[in-house]
């Protein structure tokens, strides 16, 4: 299992390298958004409007931070369940997402769409909200200031460690339930 | 008859509200010991040494385990003899747990179910309440993540099926759940009641310490053998595959109509937050 060092905006043939399993830091920009910013982000595209930020060559991170306390650019910022994101990602994808961050398990046509528009889902370890944290420099809310945890925010990281779980080529680390 | 003081109460919960996001449990550290130690695969292993360094941030730091702070559940037993005066014992609890999520630096998750609009302040608290002989005031704070929360389940058996349909229901459900619960979890298991005790049992079986063994030798041998039925799932921590996919099983029973054998399996994730404090 390969070990990337990968800078945003992610490129195709960035993706193209990554297999499941593979240990993958991200450093530059990336964007926050789960189930309202989601809900808000299509219907923007539904009005015909522009998004508050560039999908081409983006990663979202699905989180929710916790605020952030004096002196720390933000909270606690470990990932959501990505699944509550599967409607919405494979559209999302087809603009030029190129990669999402969560954990948990993600749908057919989601995996469907990271082979076809060449996308990536990364997973970063749940529940280790305070360790991850320390790998974002700096958070400005960019939009949808309202929806509180919810807002979108443009995350600078550096090192933000991950785990290729579904790469564009079919692979899945998640293992199947040994059922007996 | 006792007297408690509602400000006293408030600041109680707040202070508790803020040490369970924060400081993890010493049962689940130990745990977690353990299960590093155990673990072969080098995935299943480093997630254990990430969870570690986690909790010793928390710590050190003042930030929460983990940014889902949750919604803040309470069992609170009364005693017969005990008066709050100042305010009602729920809104004690409840200002409290505002106060606490707010000077904590937590986050607030509690939302209309329609609009979903962020009611601000994580309130309403979602207190359950006893009514118990003595003077006591005894009130256990769970901060309990939608994750591993929207993992969980409750059905109604019919009596056939009896303790072969109850493991078949838990174990799937862990199967089905998977990854997403963030595992290593923690299984609360509410057999018996109605539709709505066994979810309450279910949830309180988790304010267990995981090394306490069940009063019922019984129920202590079913418990053993849910968690080795669960383990041998191979799920592992983050489901990257290992030995260690649960922490725990524990059950609570009540009896139940002779037309039914209620069934609930509420998940905790391994950010087991929980605190009491005794009045
Ligand atoms: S399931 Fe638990 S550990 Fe995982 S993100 Fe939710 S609250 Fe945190």
């Amino acid at each position: 299992m390969a070990e990337h060092h990968l800078t945003t905006p992610i490129t195709d043939a960035d993706v193209e390298k990554l297999k499941t399993g593979d240990v993958v830091f991200i450093t530059g920009h990336i964007y926050t958004a789960r189930d309202a910013a989601h809900k808000r982000l299509v219907e923007t595209l539904d009005a015909g409007k522009s998004l508050p930020f560039d999908l081409k060559g983006a990663l979202i991170y699905y989180v929710g931070p916790s605020p952030a306390p004096p002196g720390r650019p933000i909270g606690s910022a470990g990932p959501t369940t990505s699944y509550r994101m599967d409607t919405y990602a494979p559209r999302l994808h087809s603009l030029g997402l190129k990669g999402t961050i969560g954990k948990g398990k993600r749908s057919d046509e989601v995996k469907a769409a990271l082979a076809t528009h060449k996308a990536v889902y990364l997973g970063a370890t749940g529940g280790a909200g305070a360790l991850l944290s320390q790998r974002i420099t700096d958070a400005k809310v960019i939009a949808y200031e309202d929806l509180g945890p919810e807002a979108i925010r443009e995350l600078t990281v550096k090192d933000f460690p991950l785990l290729v779980i579904n790469d564009c080529h079919g692979g899945e680390l998640y293992v199947k339930p040994n059922l007996g | 008859m006792k007297i408690v003081q509602a400000k006293d109460i408030r600041e109680a919960v707040a202070a508790m509200c803020i040490a369970a996001n924060r400081e993890l449990p010493a049962d689940v550290r130990a745990a977690f010991e353990a299960a590093h130690a155990a673990e072969e695969a080098p995935a299943a292993k480093e997630i254990f040494r990430q969870l570690l360094e986690n909790a010793d941030l928390a710590r050190d730091t003042g930030l929460p385990l983990c940014q889902d702070c949750g919604l803040a559940v309470f069992f609170v037993e009364v005693g017969e003899d005990v008066r709050v005066e100042g305010s009602t014992l729920r809104e004690a609890i409840n200002d409290g747990m505002i106060a606490g999520y707010k000077d904590g630096f937590l986050r607030k998750s509690s939302c209309d179910p329609f609009t979903r609009k962020n009611t601000g302040d994580n309130s309403p608290s979602i207190i359950h309440f006893d009514i118990v002989p003595g003077d006591a005031l005894k009130i256990t704070m769970m901060a309990k993540g939608g994750g591993s929360e929207n993992m969980s389940r409750v059905t109604m058996l019919s009596p056939a099926q009896g303790w072969k349909g109850i493991k078949d229901f838990v174990v799937n459900r862990v199967a089905e759940a998977g990854p997403n619960p963030c595992p290593p979890t923690i299984v609360g298991v509410g057999i018996g009641g109605n539709f709505e005790l066994a979810a309450v049992n279910s949830k309180k079986a988790l304010m267990r310490e995981l090394d306490d063994k069940h009063p019922d030798p019984e129920i202590a041998k079913l418990e053993d053998e849910l968690l080795a039925a669960i383990n041998a799932l191979g799920i592992g921590p983050m489901g990257l595959g290992g030995k260690t996919t649960s922490l725990g099983v524990k059950i609570l029973v009540a009896p139940c109509h002779l037309a039914s054998l209620p069934l609930a399996v509420n998940i905790q994730c391994h950010s087991a937050r929980h605190k009491e404090v005794i009045f």
